[in-house]
């Protein structure tokens, strides 16, 4: 380097870490504090006694929410939406990115299909309409109501789709003169060469999936059918009386609600807490795929 | 009677324009050989597959989008969900009407863009100076883990996100209102004062997205030459004049691109933030668009009003879109397919 460290430099740099560091402990402490909430004497969490560890250690309100059914259930649903909506959004994304990186006279209406999807971009039919939709299907109360209507996802499409144009030609072109047709293709050659964004895709969408609460909220009506994170909408932050029968009122009265609803908290965060790290390439790959396209 | 001839002479052009084109067809197929024929057929046949990979997507798309979409003409009737869309009375503008006519209505469109407005400006300022800051610093490991730390809210969902404001923000037991005590503030019920609450989901969500925002300015400061920084070192730039001069220029179009595609959010102000933060004591400040149509629609069944209160909502949206879209194509020579 040719300039020379300077002391105001020294000082800028001491102020830069110290800000730097306070952005980052905002981003963790609050986190840290409902760990340490979960793990606290209800009497402590209630006096606001507990900071960022756990005052009266102990793990009665993990043993509340093991004994709660509902909670499980919740989290089950949650799992399968998983399981099942990741793959099949990937294959619609797959099938319509596709033909859509075709040129004009490799596919035949390739523009008229475009507009098609991208009007869905633009404008929807809006809260009430949707869900008069829905119910007319009959879906309400149906697990599927949970994954159908958001399968179709048009940003997903259009960065699979820069991705697909980004491929060499050549390849395709050597499997057609070999008889692939374009089913071939597409499984052979393209998915598994966009593994990068796939895998990226797939993260988002998995991470959506746990994370969507009011399709669940508006679609189920009966609670047993909510995924985790509806009910902890309606336990935890609209804190719902229905839900909770007279004899979990009881139990109510011993144990501090505050550590119960962190636990909670806790455990619905925990896998995204966990697969973070590992995975943090893909996800700041997703940023720079979906925002800034090369 | 005037009518009718405008549109015989309308229909007479429609008719000479297709007979010239169905004349065209006639010679180019006359012209064209029987092997060149089959060759188009051939080639329709072999793009058949293309074709048929989109017949889910399309279904899906059909059901959840475009009949949803159909379902706006409620807005113009009085919809009555035993009568349904082909019974139910026509109603005119008058949904419209008496949107316009409710007090409360032009409050939450005030709500919605000063709380909306304030989120774009804060998601763009803040995190271009946090990448400017992180930049700085020359540790790669510091950078990476601090990156890593800051951009971890953004993938946690605001149902959980809530719970934990809902928490700190407390005025009695909050860690945030602790902190302020210590620096001899009275406490703040930051969710429950109606002069808080628009400032609190601001910054909230500022909280909740730097992180997403920061790595996109990073990566484009990495993508800055090297060699304009070597250049401004030995025509004896300073390092605020580099950073003046090389980085922010270097920078400026991925700014301007962000803050172009935000436009089309300037009636969104959060709905998954607000809804799970927001209580009738804040209503007057803090209630928007998307809360007062969920109220409206779901739960006190007013379906037509609402769905004309949501239309009145994408229509604007739906501009502000499609202008964002034009002008990152004619600023920023961004196109997204």
């Amino acid at each position: 380097m040719l300039y020379k460290t300077s002391v105001s430099r020294k000082i800028f740099l001491v102020f830069d870490y110290l800000i730097l560091i306070l952005m980052g402990l905002s981003c963790f402490l609050p986190l840290l504090h409902v760990l340490a909430l979960s793990f606290s004497s209800s009497s402590a969490a209630t006096a606001g006694k507990v900071g960022l560890l756990p005052v009266g250690l102990n793990l009665s309100s993990y043993r509340y929410v093991a004994a709660k059914p509902e909670f499980w259930r919740a989290a089950g649903i949650s799992l399968l939406r998983v399981l099942i909506g990741v793959p099949l959004q990937m294959l619609v994304t797959v099938m319509i990115a596709y033909p859509l990186s075709k040129d004009k006279n490799e596919f035949k209406g390739r523009s008229i299909y475009l507009w098609f999807f991208v009007v869905t971009m633009f404008f929807s039919g809006g809260l009430v309409p949707t869900y008069l939709t829905i119910n007319a299907l009959g879906l309400i109360d149906n697990f599927f109501a949970l994954i159908l209507p958001g399968m179709v996802s048009m940003f997903n499409v259009i960065i699979l789709l820069n991705f697909f144009r980004g491929l060499p030609r050549e390849l395709e072109e050597a499997a057609q003169i070999d008889g692939a047709g374009y089913w071939t293709c597409l499984w052979k050659i393209f998915v598994p060469l966009s593994k990068p964004a796939m895998a990226t895709l797939v993260l988002f969408s998995a991470v959506g999936h746990w994370n969507a609460w009011f399709d669940g909220l508006i679609y189920m009506n009966k609670t047993s059918n909510y995924p985790l994170q509806s009910y902890l909408q309606t336990v935890v932050v609209a804190k719902d009386l229905s839900m909770i029968t007279s004899a979990e009122m009881m139990s109510l009265k011993d144990i501090s609600d505050q550590t119960n609803r962190a636990a909670q908290v806790f455990l619905a965060m925990l896998p995204i807490i966990c697969v973070y790290p590992f995975l943090q390439k893909y996800f700041t790959k997703g940023i720079v795929l979906g925002s800034v396209k090369g | 009677m005037r009518k009718s001839v405008e549109f015989n002479v309308a229909g007479f052009r429609i008719y000479f324009v297709m007979k010239g084109a169905i004349y065209l067809m006639l010679q180019k197929n006359a012209i064209g050989s029987a092997d060149q024929k089959k060759a188009r057929t051939n080639k329709v046949r072999l793009q058949l597959p293309l074709h048929l990979m989109m017949i889910p997507g399309i279904v899906l798309v059909v059901l959840f989008c475009y009949i949803p979409m159909f379902g706006i003409v409620m807005a113009f009737q009085d919809y009555n969900p035993l009568l349904g869309f082909f019974k139910s009375p026509w109603v005119g503008l008058d949904n419209f009407i008496y949107m316009f006519s409710m007090p409360d209505t032009l409050q939450v469109v005030w709500n919605t863009l000063y709380i909306a407005i304030l989120k774009i400006i804060g998601n763009l300022l803040v995190p271009v100076v946090v990448a400017l800051l992180l930049n700085e610093i020359g540790s790669r490991v510091f950078q990476r883990s601090l990156q890593t730390i800051i951009y971890l809210p953004y993938f946690l969902s605001w149902i959980i996100l809530a719970t934990v404001f809902i928490d700190i923000l407390s005025p009695s037991s909050g860690a945030v209102n602790k902190i302020l005590g210590y620096l001899g503030v009275e406490p703040i019920y930051f969710l429950g004062d109606q002069k808080w609450f628009p400032l609190t989901m601001v910054f909230t969500d500022i909280w909740k997205g730097f992180g997403y925002g920061t790595i996109v300015y990073l990566a484009a400061l990495t993508g800055i030459d090297p060699t304009l920084y070597e250049a401004a070192v030995i025509d004896g730039a300073n390092r605020w004049q580099q950073t003046w001069h090389v980085t922010l220029p270097g920078i400026r179009s991925t700014v301007i691109l962000m803050m172009t595609l935000q436009l089309g959010n300037v009636l969104n102000a959060g709905f998954d933030q607000i809804f799970n933060l927001l209580s009738p004591v804040v209503y007057k400040t803090g209630d928007i668009i998307d809360t007062l149509v969920y109220r409206m629609g779901l739960i006190n069944t007013q379906y037509s009003l609402a769905t004309a209160v949501g239309l009145f909502k994408s229509v604007i949206s739906m501009i502000l879109i499609a202008l964002s879209y034009w002008l990152a194509d004619k600023f920023a020579n961004y196109r997204i397919f």
